[in-house]
């Protein structure tokens, strides 16, 4: 009796090491390249990303590498090589500017995977170490936009309106594909429950300067506009939303701390589900996908919790209802289907060619718009609708 | 009796400075090198600090310290590259280096790199592929060697003319050359993401390796600036407008020319610095390209005395610096910020350390002793 549960015992101790063997790739090293630290929300989000991919998964510190303030230069291509030779057989770099560096790189050491966050090239290149990934940040921004509306809703039912109809302002980086993406599946979330609301988008030609982002959140609540949302790093926009009583709608990660009356909710890419299929693939010797899109199914897509004291009620409610349609696929952001929902010059969104395939004169190549929707960052992960639609005002541009 | 002692005593300070005659280059390295050694010491005090990792295992102060030899000549890539990093600073550093023996202070030499690379990807861009690559690289070199020559002389020319101050004037223009590549950007990307893709065309050939070229041509520039600075007239007409403009205006050397003449030389190897790295690594450009060089290379310039030869070992100092704090940040996983604050430490102990070459420091007990030399 006593050998048998001796038996058993070692034999269950060998499972659980057997099992939390396979738990742990143990073949697998992560280097990770970004643009700056912790100082941006940005790269700070990849950092927050890592770690928790690192927890989940198991892995030791010697596992993973993180180079930071890595510039998009050649600098990129020597610190990609750099951690081959430290033994990383993954590596990743998150900044748009990386791609070309890390191709190069890609090509020199065939047997290590590289993946590349919001780049473009990887479908057209076709290396099969080469990858591309993003996440339908869209759904996510569509989200705060019902928030938004909602929030819209109840300011006009009390009487306190700055203008006539509902009008909400936009603080964007650049006129760039993921920044119009962004802004108009946001201002398609505020339609879809407040139907008469319009929008103004400023640009302020960096994707991190406080200092414009602040003047630029400032020229539009000096236009009028009823709430802000922005697409761009820093706190400028949601200081000068909580500076002017300003209800804000932020981006990459809660700004409640900082501003508690007017922070309603924030999306943000959650990336640790990106770096774990790496990291679970390269292990098991499976193939990785060329073009990887995260979505709020994967849990890459995330919303944070809503500030109560500044959203309108039933927010939370609302957006689990919405959230569970576009997981179940029931509903669609860029709906063209929909009378009056999607309108281009009054018109209705019937066709529309896609600079899909990047080439040098970014010549349009895919249609993109078929069975009542637009197909973003379906034949591609990074973003492509650059669509400018009725109801949403320009006041600059910022190419 | 002993309040006689005390009032004479409080007449006297603590301590005093005075300038040293002159000091033995041995001692004066002893002095260097307990400098470096007392800087390291501190940095490895503030590490205990502010690094996690450390104060959970001490042991690894060990592989704090070792950091500094494995960044830089940790794997062969590591070590060519620190040559190469270290050439391209130095490049910069020998191009401002005339301008400040004639006591110009030019502190433009980041905006003079960056529209040197600027003028060589604008040939790429425009006529990559559409003409021989051999004639490309030439025509890249010459708009980059334009270019940075057109942003040193325009301060040299209002300096010679209106005498506006050089600092204030070189550095705006730094600003300028920012937002003049930000611009190009913005025309050159119609997508939007002001990002440009490595170009195609417009590469340096390799010379065995990815290296080594650029490293040669730094070495030739060096040598050939040392000969230039110290045996031939012009080297000489910089130096006595350096020393005293008045000097060179009784001996018949024309101020204003040997100005401009001497920031068109500057600009134009500041643009040298930009081709190289436009064509010998990026070929492409962003506002960052040149990545902050322009200024670190001012402090390569005056810690090697503005010799030439002494630059090669501050520059690669330095490098040594950056890489090794890059490797703590990298194997201690910490902030951005902390090599910064690692570099400039050691920075400034090795500046503090020509104070103490320079002067000397007396102490109240020992100055009647030491004061006999000094004084007077």
């Amino acid at each position: 009796m006593k050998k048998l549960v001796a038996l058993l015992l070692t034999l269950a101790l060998c499972l659980t090491a057997a099992v939390s063997l396979a738990e742990t790739p143990a073949n697998v090293k992560l280097g990770v390249i970004l643009l700056h630290d912790e100082d941006s929300t940005y790269d700070l989000n990849f950092i927050n990303g890592v770690k928790e991919a690192q927890a989940n998964l198991g892995l030791s510190d010697d596992q993973v590498i993180i180079k930071r303030n890595i510039p998009e230069s050649n600098e990129c291509y020597e610190a990609a090589l750099d951690l081959a030779d430290e033994g990383c057989n993954i590596i990743f770099a998150d900044s748009f500017g990386h791609e070309s560096f890390m191709l190069q790189a890609a090509k020199e050491v065939p047997e290590v995977e590289f993946a590349h966050a919001t780049g473009t090239m990887a479908h057209t290149e076709k290396l099969a170490n080469f990858h591309n990934a993003f996440a339908s940040i869209y759904e996510g921004r569509y989200l705060a936009g019902v928030a938004a509306g909602l929030k819209l809703n109840e300011i006009k039912e009390a009487g306190n309106l700055k203008g006539e109809f509902p009008l909400m302002g936009y603080v964007g980086a650049f006129t760039y594909a993921e920044v119009v993406s962004g802004y108009t599946s946001f201002y398609l979330g505020a339609k879809s429950v407040c139907p008469d609301v319009q929008m103004k988008v400023q640009f302020t030609g960096s994707w991190y300067d406080e200092k414009e982002e602040k003047a630029a959140a400032e020229a539009l609540i000096a236009a009028n506009v009823d709430l802000i949302s922005q697409h761009a790093d820093s706190m400028g926009a949601p200081t000068a939303c909580e500076n002017a009583n300003i209800p804000n709608i932020s981006y990459n990660g809660s700004t409640v701390e900082s501003c508690p009356n007017t922070f309603i909710v924030a999306s943000r890419i959650n990336w640790a589900p990106y770096f774990e299929y790496l990291v679970t693939k390269k292990a098991a010797g499976e193939t990785i996908d060329t073009d990887w899109v995260g979505t709020i199914a994967t849990g890459s897509v995330v919303l944070t919790d809503v500030n109560l004291q500044a959203a309108a009620a039933g927010t939370v409610e609302k957006l689990e209802e919405v959230k569970a349609e576009l997981e179940a696929g029931t509903r669609k952001v860029y709906d063209t289907a929909a009378e009056g929902f999607i309108t281009v010059g009054g018109e209705a969104l019937t066709s529309y060619m896609a600079d899909v395939d990047t080439d040098d004169a970014f010549t349009p190549d895919t249609e993109v718009v078929s069975d009542g929707y637009f197909h973003e960052s379906e034949y591609r992960s990074a973003p492509y609708f650059d669509v400018q639609i009725d109801g949403i005002e320009l006041l600059n541009k910022m190419f | 009796m002993a309040s006689v002692k005390r009032h004479a005593e409080a007449r006297e300070p603590l301590m005093h400075l005075s300038k040293r005659a002159s000091i033995s280059p041995v001692r004066s390295w002893i002095i260097r090198i307990c400098a470096v050694l007392l800087g390291f010491l501190l940095c490895g005090l503030i590490a205990f600090l502010l690094i996690e990792k450390l104060q959970q295992n001490p042991g690894r102060i060990g592989d704090f310290y070792y950091a500094f030899i494995k960044g830089a000549f940790g794997t062969s890539r590591k070590f060519w590259k620190f040559l190469r990093s270290t050439a391209v600073l130095l490049c910069i550093a020998l191009a401002l280096t005339p301008a400040f023996r004639m006591r110009f202070w030019n502190t433009g030499g980041e905006g003079q790199t960056l529209v040197g690379v600027l003028g060589a990807i604008a040939v790429d861009f425009y006529l990559g592929g559409k003409i021989p690559e051999g004639l490309l690289l030439v025509l890249m070199l010459l708009a980059a060697l334009c270019c940075g020559a057109v942003w040193g002389v325009i301060p040299a020319l209002f300096k010679a003319k209106w005498n506006t101050n050089e600092t204030l004037f070189t550095l705006m223009m730094n600003y300028v050359a920012t937002y003049l590549v930000a611009y190009f950007l913005v025309v050159w990307v119609p997508s939007g993401s002001s990002s440009l893709s490595k170009l195609q065309h417009g590469k340096l050939p390799t010379l065995g390796n990815d290296y080594l070229l650029i490293i040669l041509i730094v070495l030739a520039l060096t040598i050939g600036l040392h000969i230039y600075l110290n045996y031939t007239k012009h080297g000489y007409e910089i130096s006595v407008v350096g020393e005293s403009i008045r000097t060179a205006q009784y001996v018949g050397i024309k101020v204003g020319k040997v100005v401009i003449r001497t920031m068109i030389l500057s600009g134009m190897l500041c643009g040298l610095a930009g081709y190289l790295i436009a064509a010998g690594m990026d070929q492409t450009i962003t506002t960052e390209s040149a990545g902050g060089q322009g200024f670190t290379a001012i402090m390569v310039s005056w810690l090697g005395k503005f010799n030439p030869l002494a630059m090669i070992l501050t520059s690669a100092l330095i490098q040594v610096l950056n890489q090794g704090a890059a490797q703590i940040s990298q194997d201690f996983d910490v902030s951005g910020a902390m090599p910064s604050v690692i570099v400039g430490i050691i920075l400034f102990f090795i500046i503090g350390s020509e104070f103490f070459i320079n002067y000397q420091i007396h102490f109240r007990g020992h100055s009647a002793k030491a004061g006999k030399g000094a004084l007077k």
